[in-house]
């Protein structure tokens, strides 16, 4: 069985080392090993993190995407390794927390391409905070508060959290969204939980302006090729891809169950099937968030794109 | 780092099913949206693919990821598949 591991990302004094340490502490969370990355708020993080854990790592080469996917990479192995020889607790999650100017994609990247570790380690869940005083923050913030599965409001005993958590609303539907004072939430509420039916969501962008990142989803009535929806992605994303920020859906390629996608950016997961349908409503669905494009030009696009797979 | 996602990684994700018939299928299909900015793809020793533009231009690319990045290259402008010039022709 994989080790999972919890991404934790947010930005610069949005609460993550405040959320990390309360989370740490409960008996729930069973061992845990810590993965910090250091910069800026780094030293601090990491002494709070010491004090709660003695198997905390820090990365030592600062923030560099690329620079930290080999140091992840490397931690991560070294983690597993002295877990097989019993040098440290047989923990059975790592949560990795970023620094507040990452992008979260090299880091999942890391996590699907390094051979060893996408053997022995799956991603968990994605959790972004996101402080109710200053909201989201630049581009960096907008890219954690897309790719999270679950969003925590911080802070909100000094401000609304109503503004940051309709704007979060906008930009990430899917995700749940919780509020957290003093990083007082519960392993189960970060943790536990279904994923979310696309069905479920509410699309509502009255609000956003031009060029704002917002969600969108795409349902389509006809089984869609899986050759074509490739090669229509991968193009989608070479051409636009810093502006879609993830693309995540069940796909109805004419199979028994549904194929999941999942992808943020450029990254896209391997795609999965799934034995089922969960009921009778086999249309494929699809969740965008990002810039620059309407649901009318994906639906149009992808239908020429699935055409051309059964044209003769 | 974008552009060598897919390339570093082992296998692409769009290309880990269909065999055989499945790259075949992939390769009629890419064309004929190549096809559309004056590129051809063809499939050499069933590995790697062969782009090629009408001045005889080529590079060679082993995956999809990479066919976009260097056809976007070859054709010298960006290749959008939202372009409704594009939609029209494959429609």
């Amino acid at each position: 069985m994989k080790t999972r591991v919890a991404l934790l990302t947010g930005s610069l004094g949005s609460g993550k080392t405040t959320l990390l340490s309360r989370l740490l502490a409960h008996p729930e969370m069973g061992e845990t090993a810590v993965i910090v990355n250091e910069l800026g708020e780094v030293a601090i993080d990491h002494h709070l993190l010491r004090r709660v854990d003695e198997r905390t790592v820090v990365l030592g080469n600062g923030c560099v995407c690329c620079t930290l996917r080999g140091g992840l990479a490397d931690e991560l192995r070294d983690l597993l390794s002295r877990r097989d020889r019993g040098e440290i607790p047989a923990f059975g999650r790592v949560v990795v927390e970023t620094t507040g100017l990452a992008d979260p994609a090299p880091i999942l990247y890391t996590l699907l391409s390094d051979p060893v570790v996408r053997h022995h380690f799956e991603l968990e869940r994605v959790i972004t905070t996101v402080d109710a005083q200053h909201g989201l923050r630049g581009e960096e913030s907008l890219k954690q508060a897309a790719v999270a599965d679950r969003l925590v409001v911080t802070k909100s005993d000094l401000a609304s959290p109503a503004a940051v958590a309709a704007e979060l609303r906008r930009v990430n539907p899917g995700a749940d969204l919780l509020e957290a004072v003093l990083g007082d939430l519960s392993p189960d509420e970060l943790f536990g939980g279904a994923e979310r039916d696309p069905r479920d969501l509410v699309f509502d962008d009255a609000h956003a302006h031009e060029g704002d990142v917002r969600a969108l989803c795409l349902t389509l009535d006809q089984p869609v090729d899986w050759t074509a929806f490739g090669i229509w992605l991968t193009m989608l994303l070479q051409a636009r891809g810093t502006d879609v920020l993830r693309v995540k859906g069940l796909l109805d390629v004419g199979a028994d169950g549904p194929l999941l996608i999942n992808g943020v950016q450029h990254v896209v997961h391997p795609p999965e099937h799934l034995p089922s349908w969960p009921d009778d409503d086999r249309r494929s669905r699809i969740v965008f968030i990002g810039r620059g494009f309407s649901r009318e030009e994906l639906e149009r696009s992808l239908a020429a794109f699935n055409r051309s797979a059964v044209r003769p | 780092m974008c552009v060598l996602c897919g390339v570093l990684l082992n296998d692409h994700w769009a290309e880990q099913e269909g065999g055989r018939r499945g790259r075949v299928f992939r390769g009629r299909l890419l064309n004929r949206v190549l096809a559309v900015y004056g590129l051809r793809l063809d499939d050499w020793s069933g590995r790697v693919w062969v782009l090629r533009d009408r001045k005889g231009r080529a590079a060679v690319v082993d995956n999809l990821g990479a066919v976009w990045v260097e056809a976007e290259r070859l054709a010298g402008r960006p290749l959008d598949p939202l372009d409704p010039e594009l939609v029209a022709a494959l429609s």
